[in-house]
């Protein structure tokens, strides 16, 4: 009785007379959102119809088996495909441990202070780089100072520092989200630190870890310009036989084709096979991660 | 007489440390057959004269107190009065708190636990910690407790195996939990986690056993089972057990100390403190005067 009076007091009582308004203004919330949810779903739909639209008709067991013949008019583009495999495979080899050690020693050792806020800030910053500026950077680092040349080594380097700062920020978010209690559960045991991030904390963080490789793979498949100058080659005689060889790559395949070459119209239609291949691509990188996320997430959250 | 005991071990003080607790060339002079003790009943665990500061702020002010082997001590007192924080030092947890200082004396079975000679890996293993929240790790049940064994170099699957096994049959869990030790731990209700964190602690083989109020996010029922396995765990332990229910303290314990302030304001056998406390503070928190 108090307590409604209380209530009554506090809150007017038409607040809660006038049903029709609120819930009037609830459902056209609710209307704008979803609006919002289906323009941005149109948008990706449409991206993927239009591609497929286009682009399935140039697909076939040769386009992803073969060489390409004839000025680049025919045959397929299987060495552009291994080419983006083995670039995309070396960046992850070279960021994922650079990336997550460097992310173990920001959020777990170094000294809260202006020294790893600064780190931070410049972490933040290297996401910011336009991929062009790698680009020159790997050229003149990797390939004309480390004499690396222009091949998959210094292709796969310079696109394992553009995904560095994916990695890194993807890797602390998940580190910091393991629970205090479970590093001080491990140290009262007698475990050293190493041992405590080794054991509970990097296994804890391993899903977000995935996540941030997910999003990172997605990004060096598609890159082109910091392979411009470093890796990739229009057309390389059969598949790359050493790290030291130039490759060709979907990406940098799909911009020679539409800017290059004698036979534009029969060019197009394989470019938009090739960008089917390399959404495929991606979309199969991330769905495998995607997976190997999942088994994880069984094992810790019951 | 108690001037006498501690004279003792201030003489003593460096020749007797424990051998795994000793790093280097110390560890192969000490001797590990021969320790010598004190005459009279010395307390398995002193604290003399600790100071604790956040900052500049005190959080703490001259704590001297003795805790003896296969007894159960509770700490009481009102939040903030620095009861977590002394049972964190008994460990060395409360170093990894940044910008924190202590000054004073911690002393196990005679040897100082902040001098640089101590490790505090190896403290750790021989005083063990439950957590005022229980905090498995996200790992099956199987692994939680194997993992202590593991990061001290249990390498054998057999033995291994027969610890945890033990473990949880110590901790009174073994009956619930023997049919999914392949199940996350995480699936556990409170009291169970808590049990199986008890059994995790009690793996490594501690001497003396720190509870941070160990019942502050369980139900009646599940604070009934740990606390009859505190009394349990009491005739091969030494157990300290900071807890903010006076209840649960006269239940558990054998004796008690009130903290306020960051001050020991009074210690002394269970009974005495809840029947005739000499201090007025006591008298006044423990008839719920305060606090």
């Amino acid at each position: 009785m108090t307590a409604a009076g209380a209530a009554g007091a506090v809150l007017p009582v038409r607040a809660l007379g006038r049903p029709k308004r609120r819930s009037l203004a609830q459902k056209l919330g609710f209307a704008v959102l979803g609006a919002c949810m289906a323009a941005n779903i149109l948008f990706l739909g449409a991206i993927l119809f239009f591609i497929a639209s286009r682009g399935l008709g140039a697909i076939s067991w040769a386009f992803l088996t073969q060489v390409p013949r004839d000025s680049m008019t025919a045959g397929g583009v299987a060495p552009a495909i291994a080419g983006t495999l083995y670039l995309t495979l070396g960046a992850v080899l070279f960021a994922l441990p650079l990336g997550v050690a460097c992310a173990v020693y920001l959020t777990e050792y170094s000294p809260k202070g202006w020294s790893s806020a600064l780190l931070r800030v410049g972490v933040n910053n290297l996401a910011g780089v336009p991929s062009v500026v790698f680009g020159l950077f790997g050229l003149t680092v990797f390939v004309k100072y480390f004499g690396f040349g222009v091949s998959i080594v210094s292709g796969s380097l310079t696109l394992g520092i553009l995904a560095l700062p994916v990695i890194i920020s993807a890797s602390q978010e998940a580190l910091t989200a393991v629970p205090q209690s479970v590093r001080e559960a491990s140290l009262a045991l007698g475990a050293t630190q190493w041992g405590t991030i080794r054991r509970v904390v990097l296994p804890a963080a391993l899903p977000g870890i995935l996540t941030g490789v997910i999003l990172s793979v997605g990004r060096v498949a598609g890159e082109t310009a910091p392979i411009l100058f470093t890796a990739a080659a229009f057309y390389v005689r059969g598949f790359p036989h050493s790290p030291m060889s130039e490759v060709m790559a979907l990406p940098y395949h799909i911009y020679a084709l539409m800017t290059e070459g004698t036979h534009p119209e029969m060019q197009t239609r394989i470019a938009y096979g090739c960008s089917l291949l390399l959404l495929a691509l991606v979309l199969s990188v991330s769905l495998i991660a995607i997976l190997i996320r999942q088994r994880q997430r069984k094992v810790y959250h019951a | 007489m108690h001037d006498a005991v501690i004279d003792y071990e201030r003489q003593m003080g460096m020749e007797n440390f424990h051998p795994s607790l000793v790093r280097g060339p110390a560890g192969a002079d000490a001797e590990p057959g021969r320790e010598r003790r004190p005459p009279g009943p010395e307390p398995k665990l002193t604290a003399r004269g600790v100071n604790f500061y956040y900052g500049s702020k005190q959080a703490l002010r001259g704590i001297s107190i003795g805790f003896s082997r296969r007894r159960v001590t509770a700490i009481i007192g009102p939040s903030g009065c620095g009861k977590s924080t002394f049972i964190r030092l008994l460990n060395r947890m409360q170093e990894l708190v940044p910008g924190t200082r202590m000054e004073g004396e911690i002393l196990l079975d005679g040897m100082d636990i902040m001098s640089p000679a101590c490790d505090p890996p190896e403290l750790r293993k021989r005083v063990g910690m439950v957590f005022q929240k229980p905090n498995p790790f996200p790992k099956t049940i199987y692994e939680n407790i194997a993992y202590g064994l593991e990061v001290n170099g249990a390498r054998d699957r057999n033995l291994i195996e027969e610890k945890v096994v033990d473990s949880l049959k110590k901790a009174a869990l073994w009956g619930e939990v023997k049919d999914r030790l392949k199940d996350s731990a995480l699936g556990l209700s409170g009291g169970q986690q808590q049990r199986l964190c008890i059994a995790r602690c009690l793996a490594v083989e501690p001497e003396v056993i720190l509870f941070d109020e160990p019942c502050a996010s369980l139900d009646p029922i599940s604070t009934g089972k740990v606390e009859e396995l505190i009394l349990e765990l009491k005739k091969d332990y030494t157990i300290v057990i900071v807890t903010h229910n006076m209840q649960q303290a006269a239940r558990v314990s054998d004796r008690t100390a009130f903290f306020l302030m960051g001050e020991l304001v009074e210690e002394g056998d269970t009974e005495r403190i809840f029947k005739a406390p000499r201090d007025r503070r006591t008298e006044d928190y423990i008839t719920g005067r305060f606090g």
